[in-house]
């Protein structure tokens, strides 16, 4: 399946873009990361956190097809 | 009163005095007020290793963050006896010296809205996912992270 992987700040700026559609056939959170680990030079040592349908999730959390974040730490206000 | 409708919190730039002004005019008619508390963030010009921070891009997920905003109004309802509550954050450059975040709330009494503007503003810094990258005068950056 296609799965919409969305990148923002820091994390946006090492994969030098902010979405993109990622053909994808495991099953939980971690398969991805592996994924984009082996595609991102350097991902594996940022900090951040996993949204799935825009609810922060964790490595062992199912794919549901739905659209996946990955959120540097927050910095609002 | 309560609101169930998902709002648009995101201003592109700077929160202007004049806008935060307009507001509390806008209150005076809504006579079952009897104390305002207003939050203002503001960009500081950061010094970080002798390099000054001028001014903060802010990026969000916007569609979750507007939800999480919505979840804390709703927290804050529920929670505190408040009249109305806004909330506004820039997106895009703000200035050092400029106003990036503005939470308003109102109530019939004083102690309720000390305790609810507090409340709002730490779940705003905890749980929205905003981004922050502070360019600094030589345009170099860094990334901001909320502590």
């Amino acid at each position: 399946m296609y799965i919409t992987v969305k990148y923002f700040g820091q994390i946006a700026e090492l994969t030098q873009k902010e979405e993109e559609a990622l053909e994808f056939s495991g099953h939980q959170i971690s398969g991805l990361l592996e994924l984009l680990y082996d595609k991102y030079n350097g991902l594996e040592s940022k900090d951040f956190q996993i949204a799935q349908n825009q609810e922060l999730v964790s490595n062992n959390t199912k794919i549901t097809g739905a659209e996946i974040a990955l959120l540097p730490p927050f910095a609002g206000g | 009163m309560k609101d169930k409708k998902v709002k648009n919190v995101f201003k592109e730039g700077a929160i202007s005095s004049e806008f935060i002004g307009h507001s509390i005019y806008k209150h005076q008619t809504k006579t079952s007020i009897g104390a305002h508390n207003i939050f203002l963030g503001q960009v500081r010009a950061d010094n970080i290793d002798g390099k000054v921070v001028s001014a903060i891009e802010y990026t969000a997920y916007e569609d979750m963050a507007n939800q999480k905003f919505h979840d804390i109004r709703e927290a804050a309802f529920e929670k505190y006896d408040l009249t109305c509550m806004h909330i506004y954050h820039s997106l895009g450059t703000v200035k050092a010296g400029e106003i990036c975040l503005f939470v308003f709330v109102s109530s019939p009494r004083r102690k309720v809205v000390f305790e609810a503007l507090e409340f709002i503003v730490e779940a705003i810094k905890a749980d929205v996912p905003v981004f922050g990258k502070e360019v600094f005068e030589d345009a170099t950056h860094q990334w901001k992270k909320n502590t």
